[in-house]
This record gives C-alpha cells, structure tokens and sequence, in this order.
C-alpha cells in the first residue's frame, strides 16, 4: 500500500482530527486578524497539531499546539488544512501518538 | 516629515505590493521554525515518559460528555452552599455587635455628650447604621465565595468551565469565559465586571459587562430570600413551605440566567453588531495552588475592599436616608412626599412607592433594602410601637412581624413577585457603575448597562402586574 | 541617594540561603511611589506564565495573580531598589507576539520600542518554551538589552523536562536566568542579571533572525535596511523596522510620518501612548 496520505482529493481540515489523532498543518484559509491569531498561537506549515479534547457540548475542540493547549472552534478548525504524518489513515482508533 | 522619510514609505509600499501576500506568514513561520530548534536544543525529556499522565487524565474527565458538567455543577453548588452557610453565623454575629450592641452603645454615649439629636442622628442613625448593615451583610459571604473562587482559578479549573460552556455563549454571540464573569457576578457584580478582562475581544467583553448585572450578587441573596419565605413559602402548606420559598428564589437566579443570555443574544444583534472578534482561549496547565497562601492574601484583600467600599458608598447612603425621612416640608418629611410622589407609578408596577424610594436611596448598596423598606413602611403608615423612629433602619426577629408591617404598607403577593423580578433586574448598585465605567471608560456603555437592566425592570414588573390585574388576581 | 535597605516579607524568600545572603539586603521592594528611578525595566511575556508573581516578588506588590490567561490590568508599575539604584519596574500585557494584531499587542510593543526601557525582562514558561520563545525572538529583533526569565521550572520538573538554561542563553546571547517565581528561587539571580544589563556590565550579542528563508522577502528586507539605515542614522533595530513596514505595520508607518522614529534614533526617548482598554472603539 502507498506509504503516503491519500488526501489530495479530499482535503481535510483540523475540525476532521478525531480526538487522539496528530495533523500537520497544511495551510490557513482565512485572513485577517483572525488568521494572524492562528499563526501567532504557531499554527504555521508543518506544525504537529494533536486533538486532545472535545467539549461536552460538542464545540469548541482542545488541540496541543507548540507544548501549549488551545481550544479552537469549528469554524476556525474548518479553516486550517492538514495533512497526516505519512502512513496514516484519518480514522478513528487512537494511537499512541508522541505529543510535539 | 523630511524626503527622506517620504522616499522610504513609497519605497516600502512599492516592495510590499511585489512580495505578494504571503509575507506574514514567511516572518512567522520563521520565527517559529528557530524556535523550533532553539527549544529543541534546550530541552530533554530524560527517560521513558511516564505511563500515567496526571494532567491528561484530569483534562479528559473534566471535561467529559458524562462527567463533566456533573463535576462542574457540583463543584459550583458546593462553593455557594459553603459561603451561605459559612457567612450564618459570622453575619449574625457581626450584626449583634455593629448593629444590636455598638449603636445603642454609641447613641447613648453621644446622649452623654450633649450631642444635638440631628448630629447624632444623621451620624450613628445614618450614616454610622447603613455602613454597619453592610458590613455585617456583606462581609462574610465575600471573605468566604472569593477564596474558595480563587483557589479554583489557581489550580486553572476555570478556563475548563469556560471550555465546556462556550456553545451555549457562541450561540448567544458572547464568549464562554463570560460563564466565569457571570459566576464572580454572583459573588459581587462589580469583582464580576472587573473579571471580564479576561475576554480580550472588546465586544464580547461588553456583552459581559452589560449583562453581569443579572447575576444575583450576594448582597441581594438576603432580600430574595426574607420576601420568598414570608410571601411565597407562606401560601402553601408548612410542610412544603422550606422547599418551596427556596425553589423560588432558585427559580429567580436561573432566570437571571435565562436573561443574561437572552439580553446578550440581543445585544449582539443590535447594539454591538458586527464588531469583529477572534476567538481565544487556552488551557493552562494546571498548577497546585498554595492554598494557605491564596486565603490569606484573598480574605485579607477581599476584607479589605468590602470594608473601604462599605464606608465609602454606605455612608452618604445613610445620611441621605435619614436626612430626607427627618427633613420636614409643609407638615411630612421629605420621605413621605417623595412616597406620594412615587406611589402612582409604583402601583402600577405592582409595587408601591415605598420600594421606589428604597431603591433610589439604595443604590449604593442592595444590603440595606429590606430595613429601608421596613423603616420606611413604618414612617409612611404612621404605624407605632415598632421600629426606632424616623430615619432609623432595622429588622425584625420576628417574620410575622415584618409581614404585619408590610401587609400595613398595602403589601401583596404580587408586591413580593415583583419586588424579587425587580431585585434580579435593576440598575447595577453604585459600585458596580463605577467599576463599570472604569473599565470602559465609556459614558455611552456605563449608562446602556445602568438604564438597560433598570427598563427591563420596569418592562417585566409592568407586565406581571398587568397580566395580574387582567386576571383579577389583584 | 540613600540607600534605605528593607527586608522582604519572608514568606517570598523562602530558601534558607537567601535570608543571609548579601543581596537579600539590598532589594528593597517601594509598591508603587517610584520617583526619581536609575532605570526603567519593562515585563514582558506570553499570557499566563507567572509574570504576575513575578512582578509582585520584585515589588512588593499583592497584584492579584491567576492561573488564567491574559489577568493582568493593562499597565501596572512598581519600584524597587537593588545594589544601590533604583529601578522602575513596568508590567506590560502578556502577549502571545507583538506583530501587532490586538491592541494588548500594541501596548505591549509600543512600550518597549518607544518607551525605550532600560532593561525588558520576558518572562517564559518553561513547560511550553517553544510558543515562548517566538515573543522571545521578536523582542531580541526590536532591542539588545533583555533578560529571559525561565519562570515555572518547578513545573517542568514535574512534567519530567529537563531544561538547560545555559545553552538557552548562549543561543539566545542574553542571560537566561530559571527561576520558580512564587517560591522565590532564582529572583536574587534575575536582580543581578537586570542591574548587570541595565549597568552595562554584561556583553550581550542577541540572536537575530539573519534569513526568512525567502530570498525575494530577504533581497527587499536589505535593500529597505539600508535606506532606513541612511535615513535615520543611529537607529538600533533599521532591520526590524524594515520587516514592519513591509508587513504593512500602520503604526510604524505613522511613527515614520510624525517623526518619532527620527526621535528614537536620536536617542530620545518618546513618551508611550495612552494604553487604555479602548473599549469605546466599539460603535453601536
């Protein structure tokens, strides 16, 4: 099987991490102020992102960025592209992921 | 500005249109990539990482599907039931010794003197008595609802709170840390609108601010309370009674919190419209907090602001209220008249002139409402053989006794409703206003928090006492 | 000037050493009456990193402090005396970097280019250094006198981390001093490292970003030095001011048209603007 992620007809974005699984970040989509926030929380190209947690409520998502946790909501999740480190699948299970 | 510089911005600005968008992002990524190396440099994990990761474990169960808003509502219900029943006894006795033993001491002592009776009147009757009321009201409750608040923001449990909330707020266009302001609200609304600067985006934090109001500060608890059980307890079967006045002042706070975010939704459709504002929030680790350490500064600092704010807000309070129920005009003290004048509208309401009055002279402090009302209940009916004379405030041992005074001040059921609707929404008490303007620093939004929650107020007594009337329960 | 020595309250100085130790004697905390100081340090750092204990172990101060994000009242100042000067000690937002997005970030980075402080203290968590370090490298760009604060290293002991201090400071080329700020370790250290920088008695050579990996960003960034450079000769951080004002930073290009910046480069210092919560920004 292909070692490599097979994405690149389905984009995914951070709010498509299942909870337990790593992401690296592909790109923002958005502009302004609020995507200077994402990069200054270091949300740049090739950053390891993990989600930690989710809300009992169901938003916003908890994610280890940096060795720092922050929460993001939908709506900013929905604008980050990602990848996955090379061999995995975006599935459910969670692996025993090594934190950034 | 010289050549020179001119020459440099066009420089500049011809550079920029050439690089491209995308040069924010290059500087970023930059810096974080020598970060990156530098932190990686510096840091080592020595060994196998451990199994059990306490942090983690903690994070994952606070804020669970299952267990989280459990834990959240136990923790919350276990702050509040500690500091109502924790500040009992201190409260009483603060009240015996300032109230029942210090102010006969002093007046008698001022007698001795040859003190004139309006010196000693406006003095220890006005002044000295409301900022006694306060303090002994007051005190207890902040000593014990704002360590027991800090430690748990210490060990970073609130941003948690404010994690596992945000929905609903993001629904309403605010923020979910306004969940913590809202909670320091119930503690002291004017600690809770100086809570709201953790909300950076400045309009959810006016959201915050305006709406903090709703939140039933401790010193409005106690009138809550007494009206409850005395009117509302009191129409049902003794058995029931203790359930069912304390389901009602429950019902009063959650409604308060129905309004904050009904008000808040408004808000962000209306008057705050369209301002951007990017979401943030991060989670701390958490940290053991010193706990001796934070009760002492805490109970120390908090003693220390009651007792400055006390004196400065409660003293012209009290002489403003013994004065204008001592002042004669044409035969009645000012009070009276000022009752008269009210008590069209106040009826209205379905409340009486005398709630009026007691407002307006209490806005520096919610504490005093119930002896003021008393007081001046007792003033205006010309009722004899209680109370301690004009201007004088007090209470009673005795419920039945306060509700004889009432019931002869025109009291009924839909007066105590209303006069707990209109406890939960009114203007903010004076401290709070001038917090509020301190943090804003905007006349515009001290008066909309002042008069917004004060209209609402009058809009919601005014329909209750229609629709009571309509039904002719009245 | 007298020296008037006051002991600190015991409970900040915790370790045995320190009640004996000669420098122990010579940090007298002021509060808030600071006239007439030898130096101004500013205090910086990412949101919820001790600062805050930070500030009250220097000053004396019962700021209230939080585990929450983003406590601290926009400007709080305080004084205290060590080795017979007096120094002036400014808290500043904390920040998660100051390319200027929020007006915390403004603040924060109008203080320390303006204000012109002696000293700026950055307070880092050492539990999260990576996200630290990038407000680290963007205040090394704007000036050299800087002291790094290695805050919470009791936290990172507990979380297994291991970190070293001295090659943080040999890569970074100022002093890094570890410190576990609510105990009081290490803030006699962080004394002598800001009286060391602010006296000049320490050669400080900070890291600076040499290349963005852009060559066309690189090329612009040169050739906008060195018209800065001619145009304000004296200028300490031309480059920096460069990256700014290609990244379209509105109050630079003002700072240039008022004539401030020409003012900085003579060495005056500018007052800081007003910093208050601009709330009133907000239109209905």
């Amino acid at each position: 099987m292909n070692r490599t992620n097979d994405l690149s007809t389905s984009p995914a974005t951070l709010a498509d991490l299942p909870v337990g699984q790593a992401g690296v970040v592909a790109g923002l989509t958005l502009r302004g102020p609020e995507r200077r926030r994402l990069l200054d929380l270091g949300l740049v190209p090739g950053t390891v992102v993990v989600a930690e947690m989710r809300s009992p409520l169901g938003d916003p998502v908890a994610y280890r960025v940096r060795g720092a946790t922050v929460a993001l909501r939908r709506e900013q999740a929905r604008a980050i592209r990602i990848t996955l480190p090379d061999g995995d699948a975006l599935d459910s299970t969670t692996p025993d992921i090594e934190e950034p | 500005m010289s050549t020179g510089s001119a020459d440099l911005l066009s420089t500049a600005r011809a550079l920029r249109a050439e690089l491209g968008e995308g040069l924010h992002d290059t500087l970023v990524e930059a810096l974080y990539t020598d970060a990156a190396r530098l932190a990686d440099r510096a840091v080592t994990r020595p060994g196998e990482r451990p199994r059990f990761d306490l942090d983690r474990t903690l994070d994952r169960l606070l804020t669970s599907r299952t267990w989280g808003f459990p834990i959240m509502g136990l923790l919350f219900t276990l702050v509040f039931w500690i500091t109502i029943a924790g500040s009992n006894v201190p409260s009483s006795l603060l009240a015996t010794l300032l109230v029942d033993t210090l102010h006969p001491a002093l007046k008698s002592g001022a007698d001795a003197l040859g003190v004139p009776w309006w010196l000693s009147g406006v003095a220890l009757d006005g002044a000295y008595l409301a900022t006694a009321w306060v303090v002994s009201v007051m005190l207890p409750p902040m000593a014990i609802f704002f360590p027991l608040f800090t430690l748990l923001e210490d060990f970073g449990y609130l941003p948690r709170v404010a994690f596992n909330l945000d929905r609903l707020f993001s629904r309403a266009g605010a923020h979910g840390k306004q969940a913590l302001s809202m909670m320091m609200g119930f503690g002291c609304n004017a600690a809770g609108v100086v809570s709201t600067r953790v909300i950076d985006s400045p309009r959810e934090r006016l959201i915050a601010i305006i709406t903090n109001n709703f939140a039933i500060c401790n010193g409005r608890w106690p009138t809550l309370i007494m009206v409850s059980t005395l009117f509302i307890g009191s129409a049902v079967p003794a058995a029931l009674a203790g359930v069912v006045s304390a389901a009602a002042v429950v019902g009063v706070a959650v409604l308060g919190v129905g309004i904050t975010f009904v008000v808040s939704w408004a808000l962000s459709r209306t008057m705050l419209k369209g301002q951007a504002s990017v979401f943030s929030l991060e989670l701390p680790p958490y940290r053991p907090p010193r706990i001796l350490q934070t009760l002492y500064t805490s109970v120390i600092d908090r003693t220390l602001i009651v007792l400055s704010r006390a004196v400065t807000m409660s003293l012209p309070a009290g002489i403003v209220i013994w004065t204008i129920s001592n002042v004669t005009l044409g035969g009645a003290s000012i009070a009276e008249h000022l009752i008269d004048l009210f008590n069209p509208v106040g009826l209205l309401l379905g409340l009486n002139g005398v709630v009026l009055l007691a407002y307006l002279v209490a806005i520096p402090a919610n504490e005093i409402i119930i002896p003021t009302i008393l007081m001046l209940t007792v003033l205006s009916t010309g009722l004899t053989g209680v109370g301690q004379g004009a201007g004088v405030m007090f209470e009673l041992e005795s419920g039945s006794a306060i509700k004889d005074i009432l019931h002869a001040g025109g009291w009924t059921t839909l007066t105590a409703i209303n006069l707990m609707l209109f406890s939960l929404i009114h203007n903010p008490c004076s401290t709070t206003i001038l917090t509020i303007y301190n943090e804003t620093k905007s006349l515009k939004w001290t008066a909309v928090a002042t008069l917004l929650p004060l209209g609402l107020g009058f809009a919601v007594t005014l329909t209750t006492a229609t629709i009571a009337r309509a039904l002719g329960l009245v | 000037m007298q020296e008037t020595p006051v002991l600190p309250k015991p409970d900040a100085l915790s370790s045995a050493g320190c009640a004996t130790c000669p420098m122990n004697r010579h940090l007298a905390r002021l509060g808030v009456n600071v006239d007439n100081w030898d130096y101004v340090v500013a205090l910086a750092g990412n949101p919820n990193t001790g600062k805050s204990t930070v500030f009250n172990a220097l000053t004396g101060l019962r700021q209230h402090t939080g585990n929450w994000p983003g406590k601290t009242v926009a400007r709080a100042e305080g004084g205290f005396e060590f080795g017979d000067k007096r120094f002036k000690l400014v808290d500043l937002p904390g920040t998660y970097s100051l390319l200027a997005s929020s007006v915390d970030e403004e603040i924060a980075r109008d203080f320390i280019l303006f204000g012109q402080p002696d000293v700026t203290v950055i307070v880092a968590d050492a539990t999260r250094l990576e996200r630290n370090l990038n407000l680290v490298l963007q205040i090394l760009e704007i000036t050299d006198q800087v002291v790094v604060c290695l805050n919470l290293m009791d936290e990172a002991k507990r979380h297994g981390l291991m970190v070293d201090d001295r090659r943080l400071a040999r890569d970074l080329g100022v002093p890094v001093v570890p410190t576990v700020a609510r105990r009081g370790t290490g803030i006699p250290e962080l004394l002598q490292a800001v009286h060391d920088v602010a006296t000049g008695a320490v050669k400080l050579r900070p890291r600076r970003l040499r290349t963005t990996q852009n060559e066309a960003l690189d090329k612009a960034v040169a050739t906008l030095t060195a018209q800065i450079e001619a145009a304000f000769p004296g200028l300490p951080n031309a480059r920096w001011v460069a990256l700014r004002l290609l990244d379209g930073d509105a109050s630079i290009e003002r700072a240039i048209r008022d004539g401030s910046l020409g003012d900085l480069s003579r060495g005056e210092r500018v007052a800081a603007p007003d910093e208050r919560l601009r709330v009133a920004e907000v239109s209905a």
